[in-house]
């Protein structure tokens, strides 16, 4: 069984944005709304300062407390690589998903549905990169299935240090943040 | 801690939203999957071509749907791009769809500046322009026309303004972006950086960016080789008063005081001559005036230096040793927009020396020799002389202003004073002069002198507002342009071409230069009918065609070398053959041989020196309406140390205007309270404040740091403009 990740170089990242806008071109996500963002922490006082850029999204947790919320069973875990993903036709738009989510990822889109990342089922099932991953000039973004030992995700994540978002949250965030 | 976040939260559970959607995607309750299933059997097409978002030009591949513009990526068999677009060339359909374009020619009613305007006809625009011209002409001589231009779309406007006999054509990429730069480069090594920039930072084992903020600054192959130097364990040195993005990823960061960058590279060459760090070979085979140089850098030790940039002497020994460690793979970036502070030519100057201590020019790592394809050009009639010459830069005031034809603000002194002679018409494509050049002010006076101001665009920029015509551009999706033949680490040609109609009743450039041109008698220039029998004779001379290029919008031709042992002749086409640390030429005009430091003026009590730059998602002020770009950033804020907002009870999102030093206020601005920046500057990105009422999405939002510009400081060699020579405080009544 494959589990499908993201790995993203936080050294590499240049917080430029590419990955927002290539997702709203390919996913025709609508206007003042975003799957993806990014956030620049900053810490320390100048000029000592030391910023994270990150590219953030749905973690597509492997314990997925939006799924586990959902009255009609729209959310859901795929068959395929445990992404998480949303049924709009099951969907009644309730936003119990909304305020279960520690990352904020989702939203409701105007047609009444929750919206947020698919890991870009539609590509990645067919074993493309999703759109972020593909448009990054940075080349700062990863995708893979961190089962298999052998691929660049494991690989990174098995040499490189690197840390996930809220892992108090008991997500078990898919997403990971190499430094 | 300080977290910024890029999306706009309260506005994210608004129902408010109006789908993006023009792109014509699936609306409505589908799953992602069934979506996606759409988007495979929904009649995919994708058409090659070039990018225009800024002007580096990157191949890129458009996507339609159904018939309409969906998306756009880079074109992997592109040297530029190599596949990957930056997020403005991502966001470039965008452009397509944007509301707020230029839809028919527009010619103004009332005074000028009312911005109020008559729709007219092609044809009636089209006659009034060639009568205008004509009148100027016989009254005046074709030199009272001038040409303002940005961008490869001005190669037909500038054919129709040299065959009607001006030779007053400048673009601001010269006196008021890289000219400094390259006349810098060209006084040392005898050629200059040119773009895209000759700089082989994937290469480099030590990269020093001074002021450059690439990562906010997105020249596509630049970013791409800088993620790649990072990832093969590069050092980096950056110095900018403001911790960039790129200082976020730098080993040394030198939070220097703004204007003292000169002290700083006096100082480190001190340390490497003194220290014997430099590449010595090098520098004995290559080098003229070795020994006079050493003399002249004696005097500028870290300790002096210290006072002068704030940056401590051990920090500057360090990164000095760091920079000699790693060459001649170590790389002093030249910058691009580099207008600062009136000695900028120098400055540039101090940097090829820098860079030629290290050994770097030629050599792996450093700066390589740029080859190209040979293709041809059309064979036009040749174009008059013109008698009087060009009206820029009498006399030869700024010797080496001689870059990119005239300069633009020699044009503007000319139409101001008549002297020495009158300009009567402008015509403006594709650059908003009003923010371009400094100190609008004075744009404004000599558009009174003018008989004739049109300007061709896409969108209606803030010169649209004084035009007397408009002439609206098909946007680059919609049209051929000439071919971009480039001077890069590999040969190619790339080919743009239209993947979607205009609109509305928009007109390609090389449409709208030819119909003038037969307007104004001059059919003999244009002996072709459309731009493709253009284009596929220059293909032809190449021995390629259209047909052939069209399929996949790139050739590309044998690698060449591009480095010194490769192959390259070790050649300098300076007046001594060699890199010349002292120079002789510049003694005998009377400047200085090797570059001097002269400190900055020092802030007025309560004002900050205003520093400008760039944000990823936009290019100069011509983005702020693509729905796509402004929706990641619709304006700016005014950055601010959280010390000094602090002291004036401002805190992150709070609404003030600046003022500056001549009393200029700005439009409303947010404050961002931040550590990334010292206490004796702000910074604005540049391109906000949009006064143009025409420009609906951007109107307003944000303060532009052009209208702040009211001083500049003028380049004794080349005649740029230095324009970080502007102090802001802030007022609170917003």
């Amino acid at each position: 069984m494959a589990r499908l990740a993201m790995v993203i170089d936080t050294k590499k990242c240049v917080g430029c944005m590419d990955c927002v806008v290539a997702c709203k071109t390919e996913n025709n996500v609508p206007e003042h709304l975003d799957r993806d963002w990014l956030v620049y922490e900053t810490r320390g006082k100048f000029p000592t300062l030391h910023m994270e850029i990150r590219s953030e999204r749905c973690n597509h947790c492997d314990n997925p407390p939006c799924v586990y919320c959902c009255p009609t069973g729209a959310s859901h875990v795929h068959d395929f690589g445990g992404v998480v993903l949303v049924d709009y036709d099951k969907c009644i738009g309730c936003k119990a998903c909304l305020a279960s989510c520690p990352y904020d990822a989702r939203f409701i889109n105007p047609n009444g549905y929750a919206e947020k990342c698919t890991f870009c089922i539609h590509r990645t099932e067919k074993g493309d990169d999703p759109a972020c991953v593909a448009v990054c000039p940075t080349h700062c973004m990863y995708f893979g299935d961190i089962d298999d030992p052998n691929s660049e995700v494991s690989r990174l994540l098995a040499s490189r240090n690197h840390h996930a978002l809220l892992p108090a949250a008991g997500t078990k965030p898919q997403i990971y943040y190499l430094t | 801690m300080d977290v910024t976040l890029s999306r706009r939260r309260f506005l994210k559970i608004s129902s408010a939203a109006l789908g993006w959607s023009v792109a014509g995607g699936t609306l409505g309750k589908i799953s992602p999957r069934a979506s996606a299933a759409n988007a495979t059997n929904g009649g995919i097409e994708t058409i090659p071509t070039y990018c225009d978002m800024c002007f580096w030009k990157c191949g890129a591949i458009a996507y339609k749907r159904n018939g309409k513009l969906w998306k756009i990526e880079g074109n992997p068999e592109d040297p530029l791009s190599r596949g990957r677009l930056c997020p403005r060339g991502t966001g470039g359909i965008g452009a397509h769809y944007d509301p707020d374009r230029l839809r028919a020619p527009l010619m103004r009613k009332g005074e000028r500046g009312n911005e109020q305007w008559v729709q007219v006809t092609w044809d009636e625009a089209l006659n009034f322009i060639a009568d205008k011209m004509q009148q100027i002409k016989a009254e005046y001589g074709p030199e009272a026309v001038a040409l303002f231009s940005h961008g490869i779309g001005g190669t037909f406007f500038k054919h129709t303004i040299k065959a009607y006999g001006s030779p007053n054509i400048a673009a601001p990429s010269f006196a008021q972006c890289r000219g400094p730069r390259d006349t810098g480069f060209n006084l040392t090594f005898g050629e200059g950086v040119s773009t895209p920039e000759r700089t082989d930072i994937r290469h480099a084992r030590c990269l020093t960016l001074i002021g450059s903020h690439l990562g906010e600054n997105m020249h596509n192959t630049q970013v791409q080789e800088f993620s790649e130097a990072i990832q093969n364990g590069a050092s980096i040195i950056v110095v900018d008063p403001r911790y960039s993005i790129a200082a976020s990823k730098a080993k040394y960061y030198l939070p220097i005081k703004p204007g003292t960058d000169m002290a700083l590279l006096l100082a480190w060459m001190n340390v490497i001559v003194n220290e014997e760090l430099y590449d010595k070979a090098y520098v004995k085979k290559y080098g003229f005036g070795f020994e006079a140089f050493r003399a002249e850098i004696a005097p500028y030790t870290p300790e002096w230096a210290y006072p002068e940039t704030t940056i401590e002497p051990d920090l500057i020994r360090a990164t000095a040793r760091e920079m000699a460690k790693h060459k001649p793979a170590s790389l002093i970036h030249p910058g691009r927009h580099v207008t600062w502070y009136g000695d900028d030519a120098q400055r540039s100057r101090a940097i090829a020396l820098l860079n030629a201590l290290l050994g770097s020019w030629g050599r792996k790592g450093g700066f390589y020799s740029p080859v190209s394809m040979d293709v041809p050009s059309y064979p036009y009639p040749p174009y008059p002389p013109s008698e009087k010459g060009k009206v820029d830069n009498p006399h030869e005031k700024y010797p080496y202003a001689h870059g990119h034809g005239a300069l633009t603000t020699g044009i503007r002194d000319a139409t101001i004073t008549g002297e020495p002679y009158p300009v009567k018409g402008w015509f403006v494509y594709a650059t908003n002069l009003i923010n371009a050049l400094p100190n609008e002010k004075e744009t404004i006076e000599a558009i009174q002198h003018l008989d004739l101001l049109v300007v061709i665009d896409v969108i209606p920029s803030e010169i649209a507002g004084w035009a007397d015509v408009i002439l609206p551009e098909s946007v680059y999706l919609e049209r051929y342009d000439e071919l971009n033949v480039e001077w890069f680490r590999d040969p190619f040609i790339a080919l743009r071409q239209p993947v979607v109609e205009s609109p509305h009743n928009q007109k390609p450039n090389w449409w709208i230069a030819k119909k003038l041109a037969e307007k104004l008698g001059l059919s003999e220039y244009y002996p072709w009918n459309h731009i493709e029998e253009y284009l596929d004779y220059r293909l032809k001379h190449a021995g390629y065609s259209l047909a052939e290029i069209k399929k996949k919008g790139i050739i590309t031709g044998a690698k060449q070398p591009i480095y010194f042992d490769e192959g390259v002749p070790d050649e300098f086409y300076t007046p001594s053959g060699k890199i010349e640390f002292y120079s002789l030429q510049l003694k005998e005009k009377g400047f200085d041989p090797v570059p001097k430091y002269t400190p900055p003026d020092p802030p007025p009590p309560g004002f900050y020196r205003l520093l400008y730059g760039r944000a990823p998602v936009h290019s100069f002020g011509r983005t702020q309406t693509n729905p796509l770009l402004a929706d990641m950033m619709d304006e700016n804020s005014v950055w601010i140390h959280v010390d000094i907002a602090r002291r004036y009870g401002l805190k992150t999102g709070d609404t003030i205007r600046l003022k500056n030093q001549d009393g200029v206020l700005s439009n409303k601005v947010k404050v961002l309270a931040t550590e990334r920046i010292r206490t004796d500057c702000v910074y604005l990105v540049h391109g906000f404040g949009h006064k143009n009422k025409m420009l609906k999405r951007a109107y307003m939002k944000g303060a532009s740091d052009a209208e702040l510009i009211t001083r500049y400081k003028i380049d004794p060699l080349m005649g740029g403009t230095g324009m970080n020579v502007n102090f802001v405080t802030f007022e609170m009544e917003a």
